[in-house]
């Protein structure tokens, strides 16, 4: 059962992008770690981590292009559940800090001794331990999406109606995450960070590490959704996009499809956040910005919706030109980005990998067109009875 | 109870019994009544905006009716269920427009359509069983698709289309199936051939076709019911309604 389901996720481009994946996720860690600074082939840390980073938005947008790409669902909300993966890991950080706290209190984290607070809330038992922190980072995004896609998706909330009730649930996740109040720093958020499972957090080689786990972590996901969408339930989703009232009268519950994509790509979105935290520092209420998740949704366009792929390298090409362009330029980023969306939209509808694999496609059907006719030419020429 | 169906619940297919429905003050079902038998194909003419559409929504869980009962197999109160399940019991439906998985392949058009199990995790783990594979090949050779198993739908004539979305009511299994204007848009030759396949369709379900075009009714050569302002007009051969009074002012006559 499990190896078919793999079998069929492993297509040719899939293969490509994972064994490129998991070479960087060993080259760039030696390449950092094994060389000197003067070296032509080093990588200095701060390019280790800025990639790192990248990864992790690489691996937010194939989330979001399963829901978008395979199912239609055009989610404004997905940096909410990233934020949410975001936080969980955060809190682990913030408990490990311990006494080392500018406040020195071995249980209480700084912003809340600074707000006068005796005991540590009971949302926050447990995040002293790495394994429990990491299961509430994929549970707590894969829940919220669970009751959200339950009540949406059975009311039959659709198309721009549903895209407007994510942007309002990230953006209430906005507000109540800047209330002192929540427990979770406010304003601030969580940051100082010192440790990570016991290695300093700074380090060349924790930063390596995490640069590793994300690559790993992408390519793991990359196969488990191209095993999704290339299942039947798979094309279900595509039908669902396609033609919903035709799989409801087929028999399937559109509602329950919807959902199970939903929540496992809500749960991806959580392990992004996760591994995205360690690696920039901090984790803020910024995070919850509605403009962050339609900015997800622009990497997922430029890159091709609907192919897995385009995603990843859409984020990782439009993050590149905003670190280079945000150097450069900064007040004009958000004119570039919106004029980015504007001329995909208009000039590569299917994102630049959905283009050049129409572009293949297209070769391969004008040849094999053309050796058809050549075929028939010569058995015209052979045999003029049995042309066809 | 209603005169006209008098107590035939119990051995019919389908019963609908003073079945009304209203849109915004809009009466578009005003106490219909009928019954289907197991096997029987039935035609349903009549004007625009008689209830054809809506009678079709209301049987397969689209629309809830305002009052009135729908009873398949005697004893199934389809008022009370959904589209997926009634969909489960074996009720398919093809809509006016065809309406198919363009982006997919014929092949998978059909597979998604078939009679299997519809979960989420079952669907994820299924494998194309040989017993399927045979299946879904009859089907492609009933409705005269086997050449173009692997194009993808988008590119298929109109009729072509039609014949996808028969197919996959084919593939559902249903023991009745509901058939919204098959013939719409078809050439004469695709008409004719589609009378054929739904006479031989209909020899192992029931079928309920509605249609405008009277010559393919004829062709059919079933009992008809005639649809006006939500409620039956006539019920009977084709002769016989067609010579009716009110069909000829309501409808024939326009």
């Amino acid at each position: 059962m499990i190896t078919s389901f793999l079998a069929k996720a492993l297509g040719r481009n899939i293969v490509i992008a994972v064994a490129i994946l998991l070479v960087l996720a060993a080259l760039v860690p030696a390449l950092n770690l094994l060389t000197t600074s003067d070296h032509p082939l080093h990588v200095p840390t701060y390019i280790v981590s800025l990639f790192g980073k990248y990864l992790t938005y690489a691996l937010l947008a194939l989330a979001l292009d399963l829901v978008w790409g395979f199912c239609g669902i055009l989610s404004l909300g997905h940096a909410a559940f990233f934020a949410l993966g975001g936080y969980a890991m955060g809190m682990y950080l913030m408990r490990q800090i311990g006494a080392r706290g500018s406040y020195g209190n071995p249980l209480l984290p700084d912003f809340m001794v600074f707000l006068n607070w005796k005991e540590l809330p009971w949302f926050w038992y447990g995040f002293d331990m790495f394994w429990f922190a990491a299961l509430m980072a994929v549970v707590v995004p894969g829940l919220l999406a669970f009751v959200f896609g339950w009540f949406a998706f059975r009311s039959r909330v659709n198309g721009v109606y549903l895209s407007i009730i994510t942007q309002a649930m990230t953006f209430a996740l906005l507000l109540a995450f800047f209330r002192n109040d929540m427990g979770f720093g406010g304003n601030n958020g969580l940051t100082d960070f010192k440790d990570i499972l016991g290695f300093n957090i700074q380090a060349n080689g924790t930063r390596s590490a995490l640069f590793a786990a994300s690559a790993i972590a992408l390519a793991l996901s990359l196969i488990i959704t191209s095993g999704i969408v290339r299942s039947k339930y798979g094309k279900i989703l595509v039908g669902v996009r396609d033609a919903e009232s035709r799989t409801r009268f087929l028999g399937y519950r559109v509602e329950h499809m919807k959902l199970f994509a939903f929540v496992v790509s809500a749960m991806m979105a959580g392990i992004a956040g996760a591994l995205y935290v360690p690696q920039v520092g901090i984790i803020n209420p910024g995070e919850f910005d509605p403009a962050n998740s339609i900015e997800v949704v622009i990497w997922a366009a430029v890159g091709g919706r609907g192919t897995l792929i385009g995603p990843i390298v859409g984020a990782i090409l439009v993050n590149g030109g905003k670190s280079i362009f945000t150097a450069a330029f900064p007040e004009f980023w958000l004119f570039a980005l919106g004029g980015l969306f504007v001329l995909v939209t208009l000039f590569l509808p299917k994102g630049i990998v959905g283009t050049a694999r129409q572009f293949v496609e297209r070769r391969k059907e004008y040849r094999k067109a053309r050796e058809a006719e050549d075929a028939r030419t010569f058995a015209a020429a052979a045999e003029p009875q049995a042309a066809e | 109870m209603n005169t006209l169906v008098g107590n035939t619940k119990p051995n019919s297919i389908l019963y609908l019994d003073g079945v009304s429905v209203s849109f915004d003050g809009f009466k578009a079902l005003n106490s219909l009544s009928f019954v289907i038998e197991p096997g029987e194909l039935r035609a349903i003419i009549g004007p625009n905006g008689a209830g054809k559409t809506t009678m079709m929504d209301i049987i397969t869980g689209k629309t809830r009716p305002d009052s009135g009962e729908v009873f398949f197999k005697g004893s199934i109160d389809l008022t009370q269920k959904d589209e997926a399940e009634i969909a489960q019991l074996g009720i398919g439906r093809k809509f006016q427009k065809p309406t198919v998985f363009e982006s997919h392949t014929v092949w998978d058009n059909l597979e998604l359509a078939l009679n299997r199990k519809r979960g989420v995790f079952s669907t994820l783990f299924y494998r194309l069983t040989a017993e399927d594979r045979a299946r879904i090949e009859e089907i492609l050779s009933t409705v005269r698709l086997t050449n173009r198993k692997d194009d993808f739908a988008a590119n298929l004539s109109h009729g072509q289309k039609q014949w996808l979305e028969i197919g996959m009511l084919l593939a559902q299994e249903p023991e009745l199936l509901l058939v919204d204007e098959p013939v719409a848009g078809m050439t004469d030759a695709e008409t004719a051939e589609t009378a054929v396949l739904l006479k031989e369709i209909a020899k192992t379900r029931s079928v309920v076709v509605v249609e405008h075009d009277m010559g393919f009714i004829r062709d059919l050569g079933v009992k008809v019911t005639c649809l006006a302002e939500g409620s039956v007009l006539a019920e009977g051969s084709i002769d016989f309604v067609s010579a009716d009074q009110k069909v000829i002012e309501n409808y024939l006559g326009r």
